[in-house]
């Protein structure tokens, strides 16, 4: 079989893993956005109780693997009595540590937006809360968009952890494939091109958004 | 009796053992022009930012009219909304067109709809000449223009005060001009002013009073043409002659 009619052949398979992969990403940088901000907050503006309980976060996040992360909530949880299937255990896992690399690009943006603009929003008589929503986040969340390009690419990839908990996202699909077909390395270079295609029309649509918000003039 | 709007009592602030401003008071009245000089590091712009509490001084006390800025019951967003601020380097918010800008603390702060907000800011930059730039972002202006909007902003809050803090200072000599007339302009039409500047040319022409500070003191206070052609002061003399000299400024 030439490798063009295997390719066609397990490609519906394998694409079934690649919409896998796809809602992984997606929920899993959504739960990391919504980690991700309030912990950003918390690390700039918080009292020094909420600055610790970030940080404190963010370091025990970072400074752990993922797939430790993913086995402690697969493997480990059910001997306290909480049982996720592969898939709600790999999007929790991925969007908490998502979150914490997020908070840090959040964090970044935040501490570039000028403090000159902030004095003058509290001149004007705003409060901390109006500063932040009209001043602080608007301009956060584009100069955030880079950095923010790179943590979904990395998501997209990294998703593949969840094979290690048997998410049936597309590198399990891969996996099953080849141990049947015996064709590892066509199957694998077909999933590679997967990802390889996911992440460029990714990359062209986020520099897309990033040219529409763009501030005129700057 | 003149109307007093800002009495100042005896404010001091120290920045660790450096005591920046040691025992300022004065007043202003309503609807005049004080201009405070001095040589740089005198704590000048300390001063206004200690007037709206950005930094809150040590000791002492300022009423705005009859309420006591420094008393702690005071809601302080309320009274900054009430005394506008211009800076030196303009602080526009930079994601917002200019009327956005202008807009934004009337619709947030004041809560009024946005149909009469956008008049009220309208009005105000027709009356800083940028009446045709309210769809241009800050980047996209000049250093004088920029300025002119951050006018606009103060004043569309429609505040009792306006501090200016250096509003020339970072502009290119030819765009000074620009800002000078609308600040005229406005003290013309009866805005009381609280400004620190260099413009001795300015000081002379519209200062009701001059404030020459130094070292954290008023060393004195007095008409224009007191202190620029009478001053007993040895010091200030020496210093309006140094920044004469500096700056031109013939009135």
């Amino acid at each position: 079989m030439s490798f063009l009619t295997l390719a066609w052949e397990i490609l519906p398979k394998l694409l079934q893993g690649t919409i896998v992969t796809i809602e992984l990403t997606l929920i899993a940088i959504l739960i990391g956005f919504f980690i991700g901000i309030p912990v950003a907050m918390g690390r700039v503006y918080g009292n020094k109780f909420i600055y610790v309980l970030c940080t404190f976060f963010v370091e025990i996040i970072r400074g752990t693997p993922l797939l430790t992360q993913l086995f402690i909530l697969y493997f480990g949880l059910p001997s306290v009595g909480i049982m996720l299937s592969p898939f709600t255990a790999a999007y929790i896992g991925i969007g908490i540590n998502s979150g914490a690399y997020q908070a840090e690009y959040f964090r970044g943006a935040i501490q570039s937006v000028k403090r000159e603009q902030l004095i003058a929003a509290y001149s004007i008589g705003m409060n901390q809360m109006q500063a932040i929503r009209h001043i602080i986040l608007p301009q956060m969340l584009r100069l955030v968009i880079p950095s923010w390009s790179n943590e979904l690419i990395y998501l997209v990839k990294y998703s593949s952890m969840a094979y290690m908990i048997q998410a049936p996202e597309i590198m399990s699909q891969g996996r099953a494939i080849a141990s049947r077909t015996y064709r590892t390395f066509e199957v694998f270079i077909v999933i590679a091109l997967i990802y390889l295609v996911l992440v460029s029309i990714l990359s062209k649509f986020l520099d897309r958004i990033e040219r529409k918000v763009r501030i005129p003039g700057l | 009796m003149p109307n007093v709007i800002l009495q100042v009592e005896d404010i001091h602030k120290n920045y660790g053992k450096l005591s920046v401003l040691k025992g300022i008071s004065f007043q202003v009245n309503q609807g005049e022009t004080t201009v405070i000089i001095g040589p740089s590091g005198t704590g000048k712009s300390t001063l206004l930012t200690c007037i709206n509490q950005l930094t809150p001084p040590d000791q002492g006390r300022i009423w705005l009219e009859k309420k006591e800025i420094t008393h702690p019951d005071t809601d302080i967003n309320i009274i900054r909304s009430s005394i506008g601020m211009v800076f030196q380097h303009f602080n526009l918010f930079t994601h917002l067109s200019v009327l956005d800008n202008v807009r934004l603390g009337l619709l947030v702060v004041k809560k009024i709809p946005r149909n009469e907000a956008t008049e009220m800011s309208m009005e105000k930059l027709n009356q800083v000449g940028l009446g045709d730039k309210i769809n241009a972002y800050p980047a996209e202006l000049s250093g004088g223009q920029q300025q002119r909007v951050s006018i606009a902003r103060a004043l569309a809050m429609n505040p009792k005060l306006i501090l200016f803090d250096e509003p020339t200072s970072a502009l290119d000599p030819e765009l000074i001009g620009e800002v000078l007339n609308v600040m005229t302009k406005l003290a013309e039409n009866g805005m009381t002013m609280l400004v620190v500047s260099h413009e001795m040319g300015f000081a002379r022409a519209v200062a009701n009073d001059i404030i020459f500070m130094e070292k954290g003191v008023i060393v004195e206070e007095g008409k224009p043409d007191v202190m620029f052609q009478h001053s007993e002061n040895p010091r200030t003399q020496e210093f309006l002659h140094k920044i004469t000299e500096l700056y031109g400024g013939k009135a």
